[in-house]
């Protein structure tokens, strides 16, 4: 950064005397550096509370049954342990919440950027964090005692516990993360490629869906990734309206279980330390660490691929 | 785009006003004063609201100067040549996208197994301390970045050293931004349930926690109430829900008016 240390340019030009060591200014960084490690510190304890759990887990269960058994049953005898049906649980969830947020979100960071009036916008926008704002376990509470309901309503054929209240809650959530990173994006185009739009006779919106929209699409690309990886990791809209049954179906009427309502639903207890019941609880968490970690890779890359440079 | 606006901003308003709605009746000084209960004529909310105050209180405590020290060390100090300091860099980013629930499960391991502290109000603020501190060093970052270099080199020219710089010069014009984040997290710690299951915030709480002793707090009071069969708890679910996003949307309008209020041109 530009503020390292102004005197150190100069130092070699002008033959300062030799700088007095100043203790104090040691000391400072040491303790800022000590902070910044925090948070590596952190990384390193989630690895190995992972992975060393998870290590005895596989050495009484095989990784190739965990990988590919279709049948999550850790309570039973005989015990299976497919992790499969939680993974399509999660996918499932993710993907509906993702056909929700996608769209929406990009409409309103569209009509945020492009169309809003200054004065709308100053309103809406903090609305809009207000709505990413509401803690989950509320939105968790709010599909199973309102959407669910609404849906049986509306004549659609859902259990009390389904992946469909879940995945809308989930993505209305997930849209406020989609607009403003998106709306970011969007801000970032040049307003010479707008009014290029417009000189070709071009009206507002082919302006907005042909122009500002592909010359922000590594932004927009970036916000479906970070939003995407967000509902994998989802706990509490899941948990309380998902249910926890896990089974592999697509039919999203039906109650599922995710990873992550496997994992809070069994961490809550007294599970006891050792038991195969409490290595679960790191095998399935793992699965999910690898998943959104490569999910997180793979929106860096994305980024760097689609990314349009301007002066 | 009008169909997108009405879906988010309808949800929000029908979320709100179906939740005042149902837990209005609720919502009494009982809910305040008395201890969770199998009775839900008799039950209360007093000993989890109690717990997720402390929580909050550990959170800003410990949260607010890490982070905002880290935020320094990167923005300020950190030579970037250096691979620790992009190590620590990218890690920051790689935390932030974690789910929190994988923090319950450190905190699970570590905590209150491993370190054998228990199951303590302690090891909540703790964990929740991990989730949010990510989010506070990329805020504290954006806000010492918008202090321009000009401030920087005015005390450097005036022969001031380089903590002398950033206490005096760069803090100050900074922190509008850092509390507008601080305070962002701070009502995410708040909200957040999952870890918290997960390093057992137990059910029934029938006293005020402390520090070093078992809890439950309100998000997970709320889930607890949810999962019941009777359909009253239901309406104590409603109702403690209003009380927390009281709690958490009063914080991001503090956060707001903030942001507003001193919001700088350079």
């Amino acid at each position: 950064m530009s503020a390292q240390d102004p005197t150190l340019g100069q130092a070699g030009t002008l033959a300062l005397p030799r700088r007095r060591i100043r203790w104090g200014e040691k000391l400072v960084q040491g303790i800022l550096f000590l902070a910044a490690a925090v948070s590596v510190l952190t990384t390193v304890g989630i690895v190995v509370s992972l992975l060393v759990p998870a290590g005895e887990f596989f050495r009484e269960v095989s990784p190739w049954d965990f990988l590919t058994g279709t049948t999550w049953a850790p309570l039973f005898e005989p015990a299976q342990f497919g992790v499969l049906p939680l993974v399509v649980g999660t996918f499932v969830i993710s993907l509906l919440s993702a056909l929700v947020a996608f769209p929406l979100g990009v409409g309103v960071a569209i009509y945020l950027s492009e169309y809003a009036r200054p004065r709308a916008a100053s309103v809406l926008k903090p609305a809009l964090e207000i709505l990413a704002a509401i803690p989950t376990v509320v939105l968790g509470y709010f599909a199973l005692t309102f959407v669910t309901p609404l849906l049986r309503d509306l004549g659609v054929q859902v259990e009390i516990f389904n992946a469909l209240s879940a995945s809308l809650v989930l993505g209305v959530m997930l849209i406020p993360t989609v607009a403003s990173l998106s709306e970011d994006a969007m801000a970032a185009v040049p307003r010479d490629l707008r009014q290029g739009g417009y000189a070709l006779g071009a009206d507002k919106l082919q302006v907005s869906t042909r122009i500002v929209v592909p010359a922000a699409i590594s932004g927009i690309i970036a916000a479906f990734v970070l939003a995407f990886a967000r509902a994998v990791g989802e706990t509490m809209i899941v948990l309380i309206a998902a249910g926890q049954l896990p089974q592999i179906t697509f039919d999203p009427r039906e109650t599922i279980e995710t990873m992550t309502a496997f994992i809070g639903a069994t961490g809550n207890g007294d599970v006891p330390t050792g038991s195969i019941e409490y290595k679960t609880i790191f095998a399935v968490g793992l699965t999910l660490f690898a998943i959104t970690y490569a999910i997180n890779l793979l929106s860096i890359r994305l980024v760097r691929r689609f990314r349009e440079v301007y002066e | 785009m009008l169909f997108a606006m009405v879906v988010a901003f309808g949800t929000l308003a029908v979320l709100l006003v179906d939740t005042l709605v149902t837990g209005w009746p609720q919502l009494d000084a009982q809910l305040f004063s008395d201890s969770p209960s199998t009775q839900p004529e008799e039950a209360g909310a007093r000993p989890a609201i109690l717990a997720t105050l402390y929580l909050g209180l550990i959170v800003l405590l410990l949260s607010v100067p890490i982070g905002v020290l880290t935020a320094i060390y990167l923005e300020e100090y950190a030579d970037r040549k250096r691979w620790w300091n992009r190590l620590i860099e990218v890690n920051i980013q790689d935390l932030a996208a974690v789910p929190s629930i994988v923090y319950g499960i450190l905190g699970l391991a570590f905590i209150v197994r491993g370190v054998g502290l228990g199951r303590v109000v302690l090891a909540g603020g703790l964990i929740l301390t991990l989730v949010v501190l990510p989010t506070v060093v990329v805020a504290s970052r954006e806000a010492i970045r918008a202090v321009p270099d000009s401030i920087r080199q005015g005390a450097f020219a005036l022969g001031a050293t380089q903590w002398q710089v950033v206490w005096r010069q760069v803090l100050p014009a900074a922190i509008p931004g850092m509390a507008t984040g601080s305070i962002l997290a701070l009502s995410r710690a708040v909200g957040e349930t999952a870890p918290l299951i997960m390093v057992g915030a137990i059910v029934y709480v029938a006293f005020d926690p402390t520090l070093l002793g078992p809890y439950t707090a309100l998000p997970v009071q709320i889930y607890n109430w949810t999962k019941q069969p009777d359909p009253t708890f239901q309406t104590l679910a409603a109702a403690g829900a209003i009380v927390l996003l009281g709690i958490v949307l009063s914080m991001n309008a503090v956060a707001i008016f903030l942001r507003n209020r001193y919001r700088k041109q350079w």
